[in-house]
């Protein structure tokens, strides 16, 4: 057994300038990284995996310093390193991939530089032969066009593509260690299948030692051997991959794994409640909204009318009072763009809305102040959906001033009732946004939609920013809040199982048109079209193999070719 | 599941709190801008001497006893003047800088918030009007209307108000597509809300110590008119006044005209370490917002 490449013995960072008393970023951490290994690090947003993957690079965020410990990689501490040394180290003998790829490429500069740039840098090889292998690892990476993609600029490829070019940028140079931050939390699905594959064999083949930092098990489970869980900066559990999703010992690894998959949880929306609101809907067959043949797209509209980039094609849809209708899709299938022109936000150029039997107007300057208040609409991320120089108190309030037309008192006690609804303490109507977690954010963001009394929310990717446990609780308010006010919800996602959770109809978008629609239950097990097929089975399940199954899977499935593009990622 | 306690204290995964902390030529400019602002609120009350006594019979006679800087070419106190027209100096240029940081951030945000060619207009007639030499321009509306000192601080005011004007425009258009103007739009609230309240306070820091570069320039600006003679006009002075009207003394070894220079020098740097520590500042609160 060759020697570990990561060893961190006994390691605690803390902020330079914390109070005494409060608690450590990370404590106690011991963790080795075997040749060939890949080592996840799973937890939430503050558990610290971040922290310690980046330590391996000799890395602290500026604040933090390190209060006991080591972090020996090749048998050095590399926190102890000074500024050549560590320069020596990074992009030579430990790499980073990084979350975002559309970040970590600069705009300016041609693909192939940057990908060849850490060999060039630290002068491993010379430019002909870096070219060489920048070839070698764009093949094997399964990246389209090998001999011209280096050519390209980074805006030019696609996300996926950008994800596996980070990967080559950071395999290039032979490194003994690579730390993958979240690599794949920012793509699709369907993209997200590929790029795992792409990292996996890459990893394999060349026998590197990989820290796979993510919040998601389902997706660790396929490309880890071991899994570290952590919760607050401590290792609450550690262990063979297998091991942990069979058997797991710690009650948060259960949470994780319950709130990560099985991928598709049909079964929690009730069968007792989709009956109840089946007979709603025979009594109540006019739909609170409902819309036909909605065109809309952005850019200089050309000579027939029609916008330079059509999002939405014929997209037609019916929300009936009481119900959740799914709408899913991936980036560029206009779901974004279906929220905003119900809301009013884009204006449509084709098609009709209604609101009950009133007819919308295509942008908000004509529609009425009470159908703004009837149809509202929730933003994904919270943190740019909410004012930051506004009170929480300040932004409910005045949306009950000005929608409802109270003021004083009565506004006050509104807005204390709406609190209470999204389950948040009356005292934090005097707080700001920043003071806020992710989760109470996304729950002021709904109070928002829900002061006004809205017949309809239309809900756009709320929990896609969030964490899996997080993500969970605020489906659960949905489900509350939608069995408690009787709300008719529009629940667009890329999240397959947040969308299982809580609409009983679903419409399936591609390419700015709706391939397919009907009952949610009925979708997901017999999808109907291909794309559907393919969508369902990209969802990760909390199985070990299940990577290679789906990608066998996906070879079989036939797609049609315009389609086969729509998902080449 | 009720969320009631506060979430647990940050984990250096969100960024520290932005403050606003002052270095050591930061807190050196703040004692200098106290020191003038002490002078110009309670100078004339302290001062030995008023605007127009005289105490000499000589010009630029040296310094005495209560005489503390020496006459200034007419035979008056040189410190008294400079005490006593702190106020006017430091107050036009005040007032001028209010004006253009109020009329350039309006109208920046508002033609950020509209967009289209109302943006267009307004952008295009406010670039005329900064496309020409302040001075030059200043001089022709002082030659042309005479220099009262309202219309002195009018003009400055809306000549620098076509630079913030660009700033609060930039500013406004990165706010603007934020996701909570958006929520305000689709409820359907019009400019005058969406300007005041949820673009200019996220605005508003970046201003503020653009303001603060601004009022170093004012005060140069019209000390410049004065010095040319269209500023401030006898029995009033400012410290560009007394600059002017006690250069002939430079040939003579007088350095009275010095003084009142190293009064403006003063103050302006002092404003400006001061603005200097206040845009660092910001610029870690806008990137905390961006990251």
């Amino acid at each position: 057994m060759s020697a570990p490449i990561l060893q961190i013995e006994d390691l605690v960072i803390v902020a330079e300038k914390a109070a005494p008393g409060s608690p450590p970023i990370v404590t106690g951490i011991n963790l080795t990284v075997n040749p060939g290994e890949v080592v996840a690090l799973i937890g939430e947003s503050g558990s610290g995996k971040t922290t310690i993957a980046l330590s391996a690079l000799g890395y602290l965020r500026p604040g933090l310093v390190r209060r006991r410990g080591k972090v020996l990689v090749n048998g050095a501490d590399v926190l102890s390193f000074d500024g050549p040394t560590l320069r020596a180290l990074r992009g030579n003998r430990v790499a980073y991939v990084s979350q975002s790829a559309a970040a970590g490429f600069n705009p300016g500069l041609t693909i192939g530089e940057q990908v060849m740039e850490p060999v060039l840098e630290h002068r491993l090889a010379p430019r002909h032969r870096a070219q060489e292998r920048a070839l070698e690892l764009f093949q094997e990476l399964g990246l389209p066009d090998v001999q011209r993609i280096g050519s390209r600029y980074p805006h030019e490829v696609s996300g996926g593509q950008l994800q596996r070019l980070m990967a080559a940028m950071a395999m290039g140079s032979g490194p003994d260690l690579i730390v993958f931050d979240e690599p794949t939390t920012a793509l699709d699905v369907t993209t997200q299948i590929s790029v795992l594959m792409s990292f996996k064999k890459l990893i394999r083949e060349r026998r590197t030692a990989a820290i796979y930092v993510s919040h998601d098990l389902a997706v660790v489970a396929q490309i880890a051997d071991r899994i570290v869980v952590l919760l607050d900066g401590e290792i609450q559990e550690a262990g063979a991959t297998s091991q942990i999703i069979s058997q797991p010992e710690c009650d948060y690894t259960r949470l994780l794994m319950r709130a990560s998959g099985p991928g598709l949880r049909t079964a929690a929306v009730p069968a007792s409640s989709s009956r109840r609101s089946k007979t709603q809907q025979d009594t109540t067959p006019l739909p609170v909204l409902q819309a036909s043949s909605l065109v809309a797209g952005y850019g200089p509209k050309g000579a027939d009318g029609k916008h330079a980039l059509q999002a939405l094609s014929k997209v037609s849809l019916r929300l009936y009072r009481g119900r959740v209708l799914g709408v899913i899709g991936e980036s560029g299938s206009g779901k974004s763009t279906l929220a905003r022109v119900l809301a009013g936000l884009l204006p449509r150029t084709g098609g009709e809305l209604l609101l009950g039997d009133q007819l919308l107007s295509p942008g908000i300057e004509r529609r009425s102040k009470d159908q703004l208040r009837r149809v509202q609409i929730v933003f994904q991320s919270a943190d740019t959906a909410l004012n930051p120089k506004h009170t929480i108190g300040k932004l409910l309030g005045r949306v009950v001033q000005h929608l409802l037309g109270l003021s004083g008192q009565a506004c006050r006690e509104k807005v204390a009732s709406i609190l209470e609804m999204v389950q948040l303490p009356a005292s934090f109507a005097d707080r700001y946004g920043q003071e806020l977690s992710g989760g109470q954010k996304q729950r002021v963001n709904l109070a928002r939609a829900l002061v006004a009394d809205p017949d309809v929310i239309i809900c756009d990717e709320v929990t896609s920013a969030l964490d899996s446990v997080v993500r969970e609780q605020i489906i659960e308010l949905l489900h509350d809040l939608k069995r408690r006010l009787g709300l008719s919800i529009i629940l667009i996602s890329h999240d397959i199982s947040t969308v299982a959770a809580l609409a009983e109809d679903t419409l399936v978008m591609l390419r700015g048109e709706v391939v397919e629609a009907g009952p949610t239950q009925d979708i997901l097990s017999h999808p109907q079209h291909a794309y559907t097929r393919v969508l369902i089975s990209s969802v990760p399940q909390l199985r070990t193999g299940w990577l290679e199954e789906a990608v066998a899977k996906r070879s079989v499935i036939e797609l049609p070719p315009g389609l086969r593009d729509a998902i080449a990622v | 599941m009720a969320e009631s306690t506060p979430p647990a204290p940050s984990r250096g995964d969100t960024l520290p709190k932005a403050r606003f902390n002052l270095t050591w030529p930061g807190r050196i400019g703040a004692a200098i801008i106290s020191f003038w602002l002490v002078v110009a609120v309670t100078g004339p009350f302290l001062a030995p001497f008023t605007l127009a006594e005289f105490v000499s019979d000589n010009g630029f006679a040296a310094a005495k006893g209560k005489i503390l800087l020496g006459a200034d070419y007419l035979g008056r106190d040189l410190f008294s003047r400079i005490v006593h027209s702190a106020w006017l100096t430091i107050g036009m240029a005040t007032v001028a800088t209010l004006i253009a940081t109020s009329v350039g951030s309006a109208l920046g945000i508002f033609a950020a918030i509209k967009g289209g060619w109302v943006d267009m207009v307004i952008s295009r007639v406010v670039d005329t009007f900064h496309s020409f030499p302040t001075l030059m321009l200043g001089l022709v509306i002082i030659a042309a209307l005479g220099p009262s000192a309202a219309l002195l601080i009018l003009m400055t005011g809306l000549i620098y108000s076509t630079s913030v004007f660009r700033i609060a425009r930039a500013l406004g258009m990165d706010i603007t597509v934020m996701d909570f103007v958006q929520v305000a739009r689709a409820r359907g609230e019009h400019v005058g809300w969406i300007l005041f309240h949820e673009v200019l306070p996220n605005a508003a820091t970046p201003l503020v110590a653009d303001f603060g570069i601004r009022l170093s320039f004012s005060i140069l600006f019209l000390s410049s008119l004065s010095f040319l003679g269209l500023g401030v006009q006898p029995p009033y002075a400012d410290w560009g006044t007394l600059v002017r009207e006690n250069m002939p003394g430079l040939v003579g070894g007088s350095p009275a005209s010095v003084y009142p220079a190293l009064a403006i020098a003063s103050f302006t740097i002092g404003l400006n370490l001061v603005a200097d520590d206040f845009a660092a500042s910001s610029g870690r609160a806008i990137a905390g917002k961006i990251a």
